[in-house]
């Protein structure tokens, strides 16, 4: 059916400056920059600073295990945790969350256990998690496709009248791809109940943000579409929490999608076998890491004398401990089983499948047959 | 736009399909079935370029907008990938889409989706997650069609693990076929050959046939196995009946899945005839006929008493209309083909 074209509604612009609540200094901000958004409660930002510290340590002890080889690879997502925690925060159990490879600290904080994640970056061959145990979607590898994923998955929520939103997470190289701008347009022609969450780190791979877009911000990119959209400093936890919160209630609510664009910054390599110093210069991570997310809200909750030391100490031996489970888990060397990878490439089993599972389960009982087993 | 303003699934009254035996197109029957099945099962959702009130450029999802409704069946914007990815959701939430690509070389901008991860998702997550989806491609040429509105498309499907791929050669199966991909907890393309949506046969709906995973044995024969799928069935008839004024006998099977390939129905043929030919129409370079003929010859090697023969189009574009006939094999070619053999 048609509704009138004519009468649509002007979606809200992205501000001129990134949103923020809390500035770089630890201070509550009150001006125009807040863009009428109210700084989240004290109980909230200490949880996302929690999982924010969690988090860095998980990914500073995965780095240095895939450093050892003990992981095929891992891309860190070191310095983006504000983008990362504020949106599982922002998620209800009902939702969905539709990663990308970088967001395996999101994983976690919406509890998947550290070995269901490494399983995959271990070189197993599948997910290590049950998708519908978390409602979080496969990490995906090719870039915006999971996006698509995201917007079906609402949409068949909302035919069911169910209040599920879906959440995605974009990065600013992914959005030149086609799937991006097919997932932005479906789930605003549908109004679909999803968040687009763009992490806007200023590189894919080696990449800058100049080559890649010559929009003045990602979020511009909504207008186009008939959506919201959203400049946000993604190195702002607050800020982060509440846009996108806002986000999900317009889209429980019938609103249709919100994008919204953290501007954040990939401090680590992309993967270990990157090598940043042939496209970048130091001292823009330098810069970059004085702008460091984790030290920010925490200036702000030690100011408001909700971050005590005692509270940071337990904070602290929260993250030793998940480091040291970590290890553990990496210790533990599960036995992969090479016949399985026959065992789910189709729900309804084939003959000739059979055949070629039986073939190399003959090959493995031989001597030398397989080192797996 | 409000096609999803009803938050409920609707609730479509049952409605019989016509049972008493009538003529039935292809077109006709494809209808049926997806009438019927979105009737049994309300989770079967159907979304794609113009399949709403105007029901299909080739009119297959006639009359179903008005039956249906918008909650069940809507035309999404003009963008392939994203039909088929927003279909990889839809399913991730336990509907049953089936999806229209509106010609074969429309489907291309969905190639990273069906082959990323529609055909990957069941593995990559244990078998927990199951896409129950149907992609239906009207594909192949000889409707007189545009360039990039004729092409044959299965040899990329096929290549892919994961995906179930058949193609209906006639009413009766594309009835029975269709209702059993929808029915099927795995992703099927499901190839409809265009040059015979106005086909005709006399048959009864609802019908069940061979399952859709089968080859099917169409004529009896002793002397050669001539194997076909969709729009060549008809051709392999044809010569067949005209091979048989020569004294020479030929068995067509309707191989009907491409994917997976019926190796019992195939090898008892050929195990009784001894020679076997493919006839298909796409270009022959690393075409199905190709992997058939390997296939058939390592199982079949010593029943053999001649190579395995491909008669299919040429390895060249797809032909303009006024060309496209000295493309398609015709039963004169697959008859001169058969006499290349030493008999």
């Amino acid at each position: 059916m048609n509704d009138d074209v004519a009468q649509r509604e002007e979606p809200a612009r992205p501000t001129a400056q990134p949103i923020s609540l809390i500035s770089n200094d630890g201070a509550a901000v009150t001006d125009s920059t807040a863009a009428g958004f109210a700084l989240p409660d004290s109980a909230t930002l200490l949880g996302l600073y929690r999982q924010m510290v969690i988090s860095r340590r998980f990914e500073s002890q995965v780095m240095a295990l895939t450093r050892q080889g003990r992981l095929a690879t891992y891309p860190s997502a070191l310095g983006q945790e504000a983008c990362e925690i504020a949106a599982v925060a922002s998620l209800d159990k009902q939702d969905w969350l539709f990663p990308t490879y970088r967001d395996t600290i999101a994983l976690l904080a919406r509890g998947v256990t550290v070995s269901e994640i490494l399983a995959f970056f271990r070189g197993d061959w599948h997910t290590g998690f049950d998708p519908y145990e978390h409602r979080i979607a496969p990490q995906s590898t090719p870039l915006a496709t999971q996006a698509l994923h995201a917007v079906g998955l609402a949409t068949a929520a909302k035919l069911q009248g169910d209040d599920t939103v879906a959440l995605t997470f974009l990065g600013d190289g992914s959005t030149s791809e086609g799937d991006a701008h097919e997932a932005f347009n479906f789930a605003a022609v549908w109004q679909a109940p999803v968040v687009f969450v763009i992490q806007n780190n200023h590189y894919a791979i080696s990449v800058p943000y100049a080559k890649q877009s010559h929009a003045r911000t990602l979020a511009d990119k909504a207008i186009g579409y008939g959506m919201p959209g959203y400049y946000v400093d993604g190195n702002d936890a607050a800020a982060m929490y509440a846009v996108i919160s806002s986000g999900m209630d317009r889209a429980r609510s019938g609103g249709g999608p919100t994008l919204i664009e953290g501007l954040t910054y990939r401090i680590e390599a992309h993967t270990n076998s990157d090598d940043p110093s042939r496209y970048r210069e130091k001292s823009e991570e330098d810069e970059w890491r004085a702008h460091d997310p984790i030290e920010r809200l925490g200036k702000y909750l030690a100011n408001a004398n909700v971050l005590t030391p005692a509270v940071s100490e337990k904070i602290a031996s929260e993250a030793e401990e998940l480091a040291a489970n970590t290890r553990d888990a990496m210790n533990q060397s599960p036995v992969l089983d090479p016949l399985e990878l026959f065992d789910h490439v189709y729900a309804e089993q084939r003959s000739s499948l059979l055949e070629q599972r039986a073939f190399l389960e003959n090959e493995l009982a031989t001597a030398d047959g397989g080192s797996e087993r | 736009m409000t096609i999803l303003g009803d938050p409920h699934i609707a609730k479509t009254a049952a409605t019989a399909t016509a049972i008493t035996p009538s003529k039935v197109t292809m077109a006709g029957a494809l209808t049926a079935a997806l009438r019927d099945s979105m009737t049994a099962d309300s989770r079967v959702v159907v979304f794609g370029e113009d399949v709403g009130p105007l029901g299909g450029v080739f009119r297959v999802t006639d009359g179903l907008a008005a039956q249906f409704g918008e909650t069940r069946i809507w035309d999404s914007p003009l963008a392939e990938a994203g039909i088929v990815g927003t279909a990889i959701g839809m399913a991730m939430y336990g509907m049953r889409p089936v999806v229209e690509m509106q010609f074969d070389a429309f489907s291309y901008p969905a190639f990273e989706q069906i082959t990323s991860h529609l055909a990957k998702m069941h593995n990559r997550t244990k078998g927990r997650v199951a896409l129950p989806i149907v992609i239906r491609i009207p594909y192949a040429g000889g409707i007189g069609g545009v360039e990039h509105h004729s092409d044959s498309s299965e040899a990329y499907w096929i290549h892919t693990p994961g995906l179930t791929v058949v193609s209906p050669s006639n009413p009766a199966d594309a009835y029975s076929m269709l209702r059993d991909a929808i029915a099927s907890d795995d992703p099927v393309i499901f190839l409809e050959p265009k040059s015979r949506y106005w086909s005709t046969d006399t048959i009864e709906l609802p019908i069940k046939t061979a399952p859709m995973t089968s080859a099917v044995v169409l004529r009896e024969g002793s002397d050669v196995t001539l194997l076909a799928y969709g729009p060549t069935v008809r051709t392999a008839l044809e010569a067949a009946e005209l091979a048989s004024l020569e004294g020479l006998s030929i068995e067509v099977i309707d191989l009907r899945s491409l994917s997976p390939f019926d190796d019992e129905t195939v090898g008892a043929s050929v195990r009784k005839t001894s020679r076997a030919a493919i006839v298909h129409e796409a270009s022959q370079f690393g075409g199905y006929g190709a992997e058939v003929a390997a296939r058939v010859t390592e199982r079949q090697f010593f029943f053999l008493a001649a190579p395995i023969l491909r008669i299919t189009g040429f390895d060249i574009p797809y032909p303009s209309p006024r060309l496209e006939a000295h493309n398609l094999p015709t039963p004169e070619r697959i008859l001169s083909a058969l006499d290349s053999w030493q008999w």
